[in-house]
Parts: C-alpha cells; structure tokens; sequence
C-alpha cells in the first residue's frame, strides 16, 4: 500500500516514520475534536443519567 | 464475486485490523505495555514474515505511545525529568544487556536461557503484582495526580521507601510528591534495560512495575512516563528496520486509527479505576502472556505449530478480557460518580 513498504534508505525510513508520526497527531488531534464534543454526552450516557 | 479493495488491500483486512487496534490501544493506554508483545505473534500467524511482523509492530507501538503519552500529559501523568534519566539509564542497560545475549548465544545457550528467563520474569511479576493488589485489598490510593500532591506513605511500597531513603545528592522531585536520588533512578533504569537487552524485548512489562516498585512513582504517571520513553524506543526501533523496508503500512495505518481511539478510552479510564484494580488486571495480563510465551516456546520447540495458534489465542483471549474489565470498571465507577454527585449544570 501507498507504495512505501518496499523502500529502504535513511530518506525512505525517515518518510514511513513520519507517515506514522502525523497520522498519529492527526488521530490524536482528531479523536481530541470527537471526544470534546461527544465525550460529556457519552459520559452522561454511561453513567446512566 | 471479487472482494472490495482500498488502497490495494481487502477492507475486511482493514476493518480486522482496525478493531483488533482498538483492543490494543485500550490496553496500551492503561497499561502503558502490550502493544509488540500483542501484534508481532498475531501477524505471524496470520502468515507475514517475520522481519515484517516485528517492524510493522514495532512502527504500530510508536505511533500508539506518540498519542496515548499525549493523552497521558493532558492528564498530568507524565514525568519527563524521570522519562529522560530513565531513557539514558536504559540505553546504558540495553547495551550491557545485548553483550550478555551475544556471550550466550557464543556458549549456544541463548535460546534457552532467554526462553526461561521470559517466561519466569514476566510470570514472576504478574504473580507478584497480582499477589500484593489482592492483599493490600480495599483502598487504593487516588487517581488524581496534581502537580504538588502528595502520597500517602502507605501508598509508597517498602522497595522503593528504603530506595528513597537513600538520599546521595542530587535529589530529584517527582510528580506524586516524592524525592529520589538522581543515582537511584539510574540504577532502576540501568536494571530494567539490562534485562531488556538481555531478553530482546521492549520492557514495557518491566519499566512500568520498577517504576512503582523501585522508585515509587504512582502508577498512573509510572504508565505514561514509560509510555513517554517508548516513544524514543519505539520511534528510533521502527526506523532501523524502516531502512531495511521491513514496515508495511496497509499494517500499520489501520491498526493505528484503531488504537488512537482505544489508548484515548485506556488513558481516560486510568483516571477512573481503583489502582488496586489496574494492578490486579496487569499481573493476569502477564500470567497469561507468561502462559503463551511458554506454548509457543514449547510449539516452537518440538515443531508444532498449532501451538503457536494457542498460544494467540489465549494472548487475544486474555487481551479482549482484560480490557473488557477495564471498560465495566469504568462504567462501574462513572455510575458510581454520577449517583454520588449533586447535579450541576454545564
């Protein structure tokens, strides 16, 4: 997939690790946005108010 | 009929290791361990190469400590005055530990030694932790760790009060109120590299408890300053196999947004459960991993591979039951706290 797999090199490495490294901040960030939003309800919800 | 693709893989490949992230990252996020120890047996398994099994699962464990170590320091859990001793005190422990593996492996007894090790170190823990979070029963010390809170002094175990007691300067504050010597957390951390080099594993397993034991930390900012140190471990690990084009990301990408959403669910119930009971899920967490490391070892050994079947199965089994009791332990205590707090508005 995305054609990265196969690569090898520092410069190749260096990209795949960064790959990892903003999806990793944009599904924090993201997931962050959600659970602001949806978090207190689903709280509410759990604790069976 | 054909099966639907995106980006080139089956979405039913995706959506398997998406859910299967979710489970990991739950447990990631509360335990501060079980990611490699978790995915690299399940995709051999399921028929990957070696090689691309550990550096896939390793690339997953970096991008998963990235946002549960994130998570972890919005809720004020991570040292890292401690995180950055502990790094340099394990990087000198893990070189030590790797002359010792390569001094076996030259006596050609690397293999069973490491086996036995494994097994004795991640059960004897698991024994250990379990054994002292059911005796010590009720309680339980808060979750809540501010800045300038302090501990309870029967909340700090008897290792780690005689540690702090040895007071050689510099003295180091740490988060939960305590003081160390600077010369002590080395040790700890030289300690639990030196058998993580030894053993070739992560030390997740072994970080997380010395962390509590030894130096007496609480257990939520011992889970995400580890988490904060695998953060290195990890990033600098997947880049070393990187360059050898080990990573395959149609592996890593899903399993990741899966675990971004389970370490957040993981790091939030850290602030809810008892202590006592994050103990006690850690130690059986490790009583069974102990468990499936043996079959695998024993499969392994006499050349059936069914066991290595087994042996994921109780690793997935166990997994998805330790995790299923951290999220009714959170509910549990959620319901707790609603029928227990006055109504207030928003």
């Amino acid at each position: 997939m995305f054609g990265t797999e196969i690569a090898s090199g520092p410069v190749e490495a260096a990209v795949i690790i960064g790959v990892v490294l903003v999806e990793a901040l944009v599904l924090y960030a993201g997931y962050g946005v959600l659970e602001a939003l949806a978090g207190p309800t689903l709280r509410r919800a759990l604790g069976g108010e | 009929m054909s099966e639907l693709e995106l980006f080139g893989v089956a979405v039913t490949l995706l959506t398997l290791f998406a859910g299967f992230g979710v489970l990991i990252g739950l447990l990631f996020g509360f335990f501060g361990m079980g990611g490699s120890f978790l995915v690299t047996p399940a995709l051999m398994v399921m028929g990957y190469d070696t090689d691309i099994a550990v550096a896939s699962g390793l690339a997953f464990v970096f991008g998963t400590s990235v946002i549960a170590t994130l998570k972890h320091r919005d809720l004020g859990q991570v040292d890292y005055k401690l995180g950055v001793l502990m790094i340099a005190g394990t990087t000198a422990g893990i070189e030590v530990g790797k002359f010792g593996l390569h001094w076996l492996q030259s006596i050609g007894q690397a293999d069973l030694v490491v086996s036995i090790a494994y097994v004795g170190l991640l059960g004897g823990i698991g024994a250990f932790i379990t054994y002292t979070a059911v005796r010590g029963g009720g309680g339980g010390i808060d979750h809540e760790v501010a800045e300038d809170a302090d501990l309870d002094d029967d909340d700090i175990p008897d290792i780690a009060k005689k540690i702090q007691s040895y007071r050689v300067p510099p003295m180091m504050s740490l988060k939960g109120g305590i003081t160390v010597s600077l010369w002590m957390i080395l040790a700890v951390a030289f300690a639990t590299g030196l058998l993580s080099g030894l053993l070739g594993v992560g030390g997740g397993f072994i970080r997380m408890p010395a962390l509590f034991y030894l130096v007496g930390v609480p257990v939520p900012v011992a889970v995400g300053t580890d988490l904060f140190e695998i953060v290195f471990s990890g990033g600098i690990g997947s880049f070393l196999y990187a360059m050898d084009g080990a990573v395959n990301l149609a592996i890593v990408v899903p399993l990741l947004a899966g675990s971004a959403f389970g370490a957040r669910l993981g790091a939030a119930a850290t602030a809810l459960v008892e202590e006592d009971e994050i103990k006690v899920y850690f130690g059986v967490m490790l009583l069974l991993g102990a468990l499936a490391v043996a079959i695998r070892k024993v499969g392994g050994a006499i050349e059936m591979p069914v066991l290595d079947v087994v042996a994921l199965v109780i690793i997935v089994g166990a997994a998805t039951l330790v995790s299923g009791a951290v999220v009714v332990s959170s509910v549990r205590e959620l319901r707790t706290d609603a029928s227990s707090t006055p109504q207030t508005a928003d």
